[in-house]
C-alpha cells in the first residue's frame, strides 16, 4: 500500500513559530517528502480543533501515517495518538517531532531553526512510514501492595491501602516500626507529644487484618513488573520465636549485657543485648543483639532463655527469605540525620556539650535517658545558656547544598523547650528563617517573643579557646553576625546543631533494586517534580516521605496517602495497560550465546536450557533496548525502534547532506 | 551425464590471498561434478582463460562469476565491472570480496604508508633502493609507455564496486558450503539476491562448550592462558568473535580450544560487525567503575582494529582511519 502521510506543524502560539518558519516547513514537507498527501500548520495542535483537522485528514484521505510537528512527546504523544486512535487509525503510526523544546526553545537563528525543524519533520516522515500497528497488552494487577519503611510516610500509606479492604506487607529494617517520629519528644509547630499521635497508628497497623508486618527485614530482590511484582525479604533473625513470644519483656529485663544504644537513643542511653527499642514497640517481640550477647559472643549466660515464660527464645534461629507477589510497591525509606563530625570546626564528638538535634530530641523526651530533663553530659548540670546552630550540613557546598527544610522549626521548636524547661538564655545562629508552612511564621513570631534570642549569621566556629574571662569553662561560638555587621562570641554551656537530612545510605542501591533512579542529592527521583510527585519513572513504585527529598511530618504524610490512592486506583482498575513496546527474539537465530541473559534491568529474558535460546518474557519486558543494542547476532528487535526504523530517521535527518553527497 | 548445455563459470580472484582457489579445490572429487556442469571459462589460477575472451563475450553470457578478493587496484576494479557485465550471477566469494578481510586492514593507513612499508629503502621487502624507486601508473621508456595498475588509496569490497547478487562468507569458505552454494545455483533454489547464502546465527549455535551467563573481569590474550575445553571460550575471558559471527563453520575455532576470530562476518542485519561485538562484549564487562573498565579493556584488548574488524573493516561504516587533513 502507497503511503499516504499527513504533516502537522504546530505554531505553539509563538513557542515555535517565533524561530521556525513554520509555514514553510510545512509547505516544503508537503512539497519534497515522498509519500506527504497533507501537510498543514496551525496555531494550535494540541487544541481540539487541531486535533480534530487530523482526525478529519485520516478519515477522508485515508492516512497511513500522522506526523506531528509540535512539542516534546513527553507531554502530548497521548493526545495525538488518542487523536489518531478515535479515527481508526493505529496510534503507533504517530510519531512526533519535537520542534519547541529540540529547536525553537534551543535556537534564535530563525534560518537556522528552520532548516533544522525540516530535517527533523522529515526524518519523522521517514520513521512513520516504517512503523508498525502496535496493540497495546492487558495486564492483571496483583491487589497486595509493598510497602517499605515503616516510618510516618509508610504507616500512612499502609493504613489507607489497608483499611481500604487490599492487602499490605510493611517491611521495615528496624525490629520496630515507627521510624524517626518515634524518636521525636515534641512536634511543631502545634508542640504535640509525638510519640501521642504516632502510636496510635503504629498499634492499628500492628494489629490490622490487612496487613504483613515485616519487621528486623530487609528488601533483597525485586523482580516482574507493574501489577506483578516478585520481591524477596530477608528476615533477619530475632532468635525469638514469634509465635510463642508474648512480649512481656522480662527478657530484656533480667538481660545482665547493658550496651549503648546508638539507634533509637542516638547514643545518649542505654539497652540491654536483648532489646525491643522502645515501650511502645510494634511488634512487641525483641531480637537479639549477636554482636553483645554474652552468650553468642562468649558462649554462656542464656539468661533471656532461662526467664522466658514461655520458651520461645531461639538461639539457632536463621535468617529467613521471604518470597511475596504484589501489584505496586511504596517505597518510604526516609532519611538519615547528616553526620555533624563532617564539620570538625563546630566540635561534635571533641567537645562534649555539642550535641546534634538527635542527641537533643532523646534529651528532652520524657520517655528519653534523662526523663525529659535538660542536662548537660555530666548527667546533672542544667545549661545557663544553650547555642542553636542551624544547617549544619544543609545550604552548604562543602556538604549538602540543599535546604533540609525542617531544622528552622525545630531549632525553634528546640529553642521553645530550653525556654520551657530551664531557665537558660537560647541564642538562635540562622542564616535564613525557613518558616513557610501552615501556622509556621506564627510559630517564630512566638519564640520571638519568648525571649530566644536569633543572630542571622552562619557560625564559623564552635571552641572551647577562650579569649576572655567570662568565656573561661565555656563553648565559645563564633558567628558573624550579619544584620549587625560584626564578629560575636557567645559563650554558652551547651551547642546543638541542626544536623541536616541525607539520603539513607543504601537508598541508591535499594533505589536500583526496584527501578528508580536519584537525583545528585541521592533522593529518588519522581515521574515529575509537580504534577506526579509519588509515581516514578518505574510504572507500579511510587515514593513517599523524605525518601524523596527532605520534607515534614505533614508533608511525609500526605505522600503516602497520595502514594496509597494511586496503588488503590490501579488495584481498583484491576489491570494495566503495559505499553507494547517491547523487545522480541527471533529464537530460530539465536544462538543462545547468552551474552543478553544478564543484562536485563527487569528480569524480562529467560534462557530455555533445552533449546538452547533466550526469550523475552513479554509482561516484563519495559522495552528499554539493552538487550537489543547487546545482541551480538543481531537476532533480538525492539519494537518501534527497529534497525530499518532508525536508519530511515536517521536518513532522514540527513536528507540534505545526501543531496550534496550524489552532487 | 545430462544432456543440459553446460553452464559457464568464471572465478577470479583480485586483492586476496589465494586461498579461495584453493578452498575450492577442498570439495574434492566434486571439483569433476563442477566441471561437468560448467565450462570454466576463467580461472587464472588454474586455467589458461584471457581477459580479451571474455571482453569478447556477450553480456551476461557467463552464468555465475565466483569473485574473491577486494578492490585495491584499478586493474581489479575494472576485472570486477567486466565480470558483472559478463555475468548472470555474480558471488562475492569469501571475505575478501564480501567484506574487505585482511588486506582491508591497509584501510588504517594511506597508501603513502603502504608503499613506504614495501619500497623503502630498509624496510623489510626492499633493502636496498638508493632512488626510491616507487610503481607508477605510466613510465615512459624508448619502446613506448608501460602501464601499471593505479593502486587506490582505499580497499574497496566487491560491492562497494559493482551490484553483488550473493555472499559467500568465510576466511576461506568452507567446503560444504561452497558444494551447497552450488547446488543451489544448479538447481535453481538461490535464496533472494542480496543474501548471504549460509544459516542465519551465530558460531554459538554450533560450538559444543557449555554457556552460563557472562561477567568478564578480565581479557587474556590467547597465549596467556591455557582454556578449559568445556567451558565458553569468552567467559573465560578470550575474546571468542563467536558470538557475533554468522555461523556454517562448525565451529572449526572454538572446537579446538582457539578463540573465533570472526572470518564468516556479521548476521543478516547487522550493519556493523565491529560495532555490534564491541557493544555486545561492553554489555558484559563486569565492573561499573569507569576506571577499573578502562583497565580491563586496555590491558585485553590492546588492538581493538584488528579484534573487531580483523575481517570488516573495508565494509564497516568506518571504512577506514581518517585520512589527516594534510595528507
Amino acid at each position: 500500500m502507497a503511503d499516504k502521510i499527513g504533516i502537522y506543524v504546530c505554531h505553539c502560539g509563538s513557542n515555535i513559530a517565533g524561530t521556525i518558519d513554520v509555514e514553510e516547513v510545512a509547505r516544503w514537507a508537503g512539497k519534497n517528502i515522498e509519500g506527504v498527501v497533507v501537510s498543514r500548520d496551525y496555531k494550535f495542535m494540541c487544541s481540539s480543533l487541531g486535533q480534530q483537522m487530523i482526525e478529519d485528514d485520516i478519515r477522508k484521505e485515508g492516512l497511513t501515517g500522522v506526523v506531528v510537528g509540535a512539542c516534546s512527546p513527553h507531554l502530548h504523544e497521548k493526545t495525538f495518538r488518542n487523536a489518531c486512535k478515535r479515527a481508526g487509525l493505529n496510534p503507533f503510526l504517530c510519531q512526533m517531532t519535537n520542534l519547541r523544546e529540540h529547536v525553537s526553545w534551543v535556537n534564535s537563528d530563525k534560518a537556522a531553526g528552520t532548516k533544522k525543524a525540516k530535517a527533523l519533520i522529515f526524518a519523522s516522515a521517514e520513521r512513520v512510514k516504517r512503523q508498525k500497528p502496535l496493540e497495546p497488552m492487558e495486564v492483571e494487577v496483583n491487589p497486595a501492595t509493598l510497602v517499605v519503611g515503616g516510618g510516618i510516610a509508610g504507616l500512612q500509606a499502609t493504613l489507607e491501602l489497608a483499611d481500604a479492604g487490599y492487602p499490605v506487607y510493611l517491611v521495615e529494617r528496624e525490629p520496630s516500626i515507627g521510624g524517626h517520629m518515634a524518636q521525636f519528644d515534641k512536634t511543631f509547630p502545634t508542640l504535640d507529644c509525638s510519640a501521642c499521635i504516632l502510636t496510635p497508628k503504629m498499634s492499628e497497623v500492628g494489629q490490622h487484618e490487612n496487613v504483613t508486618l515485616l519487621t528486623y527485614s530487609e528488601l533483597e530482590e525485586v523482580s516482574g513488573s507493574v501489577g506483578n511484582f516478585k520481591v524477596k525479604i530477608r528476615k533477619k533473625a530475632r532468635y525469638i520465636d514469634y509465635d510463642k513470644c508474648t512480649g512481656c519483656g522480662i527478657c530484656t529485663e533480667k538481660c545482665p549485657r547493658k550496651v549503648i544504644d546508638d539507634v533509637f537513643e542516638a547514643g545518649m542511653g542505654y539497652r540491654k543485648a536483648i532489646y525491643s527499642p522502645f515501650p511502645q514497640a510494634v511488634p512487641r517481640i525483641p531480637v537479639i543483639d549477636t554482636e553483645n550477647c554474652t552468650w553468642f559472643t562468649r558462649g554462656k549466660c542464656q539468661v533471656c532463655s532461662k526467664v522466658c515464660p514461655t520458651d520461645a527464645v531461639d538461639y539457632d534461629q536463621k535468617d529467613e527469605t521471604v518470597e511475596l507477589n504484589v501489584g505496586n510497591i511504596i517505597m518510604a525509606t526516609g532519611w538519615k540525620l547528616f553526620d555533624c563530625k563532617r564539620v570538625p570546626q563546630y566540635g561534635f564528638g571533641r567537645l562534649a556539650n555539642v550535641y546534634t538535634s538527635m542527641e537533643f530530641e532523646r534529651l528532652c523526651n520524657a520517655a528519653g535517658p534523662t526523663s525529659g530533663k535538660i542536662v548537660m553530659r555530666d548527667g546533672k548540670t542544667e545549661p545557663k545558656s544553650v547555642a542553636i546552630v542551624h544547617c549544619v550540613g544543609s545550604r552548604d557546598v562543602t556538604s549538602n547544598p540543599y535546604c533540609s527544610g525542617v531544622c528552622c522549626m525545630a531549632a525553634l521548636k528546640f529553642g521553645h523547650l530550653v525556654l520551657e524547661k530551664t531557665k537558660a538564655e537560647v541564642y538562635s545562629f540562622y542564616i535564613d528563617m525557613r518558616t513557610p508552612m501552615k501556622e509556621y511564621e506564627e510559630f517564630y513570631q512566638r519564640l520571638l517573643g519568648e525571649g530566644m534570642h536569633f543572630i542571622r549569621g552562619k557560625v564559623a566556629e564552635v571552641t572551647d579557646a577562650a579569649r576572655r574571662p567570662e568565656e573561661h569553662g565555656k563553648l565559645i561560638v563564633q558567628a558573624e553576625d550579619t544584620l549587625l555587621g560584626k564578629q560575636r562570641r557567645i559563650p554558652v554551656d551547651m551547642v546543638i546543631l541542626m544536623g541536616g537530612l541525607e539520603p539513607q545510605a543504601d537508598a541508591k542501591e535499594l533505589g536500583i533494586k526496584c527501578g528508580l533512579s536519584c537525583s545528585m542529592a541521592g533522593w529518588y527521583t519522581e515521574r515529575h517534580p509537580k504534577l506526579d510527585p509519588v509515581a516514578t519513572m518505574t510504572d507500579g513504585v511510587f515514593v513517599a516521605g523524605v525518601c524523596q527529598g527532605p520534607k515534614d511530618i505533614p508533608a511525609s504524610v500526605a505522600q503516602g496517602a497520595a502514594a496509597a490512592a494511586r496503588v488503590a486506583g490501579m488495584i481498583a482498575k484491576g489491570i494495566v495497560t503495559i505499553e507494547p513496546i517491547v523487545a522480541s527474539i527471533d529464537e530460530e537465530n539465536c544462538s543462545g550465546c547468552r551474552i543478553c541473559n544478564d543484562l536485563c534491568p527487569f528480569n524480562a529474558i529467560e534462557y530455555d536450557e533445552e533449546k538452547k535460546v533466550s526469550r523475552v518474557i513479554t509482561a516484563l519486558c519495559k522495552g528499554c533496548g539493552t538487550c537489543v543494542a547487546a545482541c551480538p547476532a543481531g537476532v533480538i528487535t525492539g519494537a518501534h525502534f527497529n534497525n530499518e526504523q532508525i536508519f530511515a530517521e536517521i536518513d532522514g535527518i540527513l536528507w540534505d547532506a545526501r543531496e550534496e553527497a550524489t552532487v | 551425464m545430462s544432456d543440459k548445455p553446460k553452464g559457464k563459470l568464471a572465478f577470479y580472484w583480485a586483492a586476496s590471498c589465494g586461498g579461495c582457489d584453493i578452498s575450492l579445490l577442498a570439495i574434492d572429487e566434486k571439483i569433476l561434478d563442477v566441471a561437468e556442469a560448467f565450462d570454466i571459462v576463467l580461472w587464472p589460477c588454474a586455467t589458461d582463460g584471457k581477459v580479451r575472451d571474455v571482453e569478447k563475450m556477450a553480456d551476461g553470457e557467463i552464468d555465475v562469476c565466483l569473485f574473491n578478493g577486494g578492490i585495491r587496484t584499478s586493474e581489479q576494479e575494472y576485472m570486477a565491472q567486466l565480470l558483472r557485465r559478463k555475468s548472470k550471477v555474480l558471488v562475492a566469494f569469501g571475505s575478501c570480496a564480501c567484506e574487505g578481510c585482511i588486506p582491508g586492514l591497509a584501510n588504517m593507513n594511506t597508501r603513502q604508508e603502504v608503499f613506504d612499508t614495501v619500497y623503502k629503502e630498509g624496510s623489510a621487502t626492499m633493502p636496498e633502493n638508493p632512488q626510491d624507486v616507487r610503481p607508477q601508473p605510466a613510465t615512459k621508456m624508448p619502446e613506448g609507455t608501460l602501464h601499471l595498475p593505479i593502486f587506490y588509496d582505499t580497499l574497496k569490497t566487491l560491492d562497494q564496486t559493482v551490484e553483488v547478487d550473493y555472499y559467500l562468507p568465510g576466511c576461506p569458505p568452507e567446503a560444504d558450503n561452497i558444494w551447497n552454494a552450488i547446488v543451489a545455483i544448479l538447481e535453481s533454489k538461490l535464496p533472494p539476491k542480496g543474501s548471504v547464502i549460509g544459516l542465519n546465527t551465530t558460531v554459538c549455535e554450533e560450538c559444543p562448550r557449555t554457556r552460563g551467563e557472562k561477567k568478564i573481569k578480565k581479557f587474556y590474550r590467547t597465549w596467556e592462558i591455557i582454556p578449559d575445553e568445556e567451558t565458553c571460550l569468552l567467559e573465560q575471558g578470550l575474546l571468542c568473535c563467536g558470538i557475533a559471527t554468522r555461523a556454517g563453520c562448525g565451529a572449526l575455532c572454538p572446537e579446538v580450544n582457539s578463540p573465533c576470530i570472526g572470518c564468516h562476518g556479521a548476521n543478516d542485519g547487522v550493519a556493523d560487525f565491529g560495532a555490534r561485538l564491541m557493544s555486545a562484549l561492553a554489555s558484559v564487562i563486569d565492573s561499573d567503575d569507569p576506571d577499573e573498565i578502562r583497565r580491563i579493556i586496555e590491558e585485553g584488548i590492546p588492538d581493538p582494529v584488528g579484534n573487531f574488524y580483523r575481517f570488516s573493516l573495508a565494509a564497516s561504516q568506518l571504512r577506514r582511519k581518517k585520512k589527516s587533513q594534510n595528507a
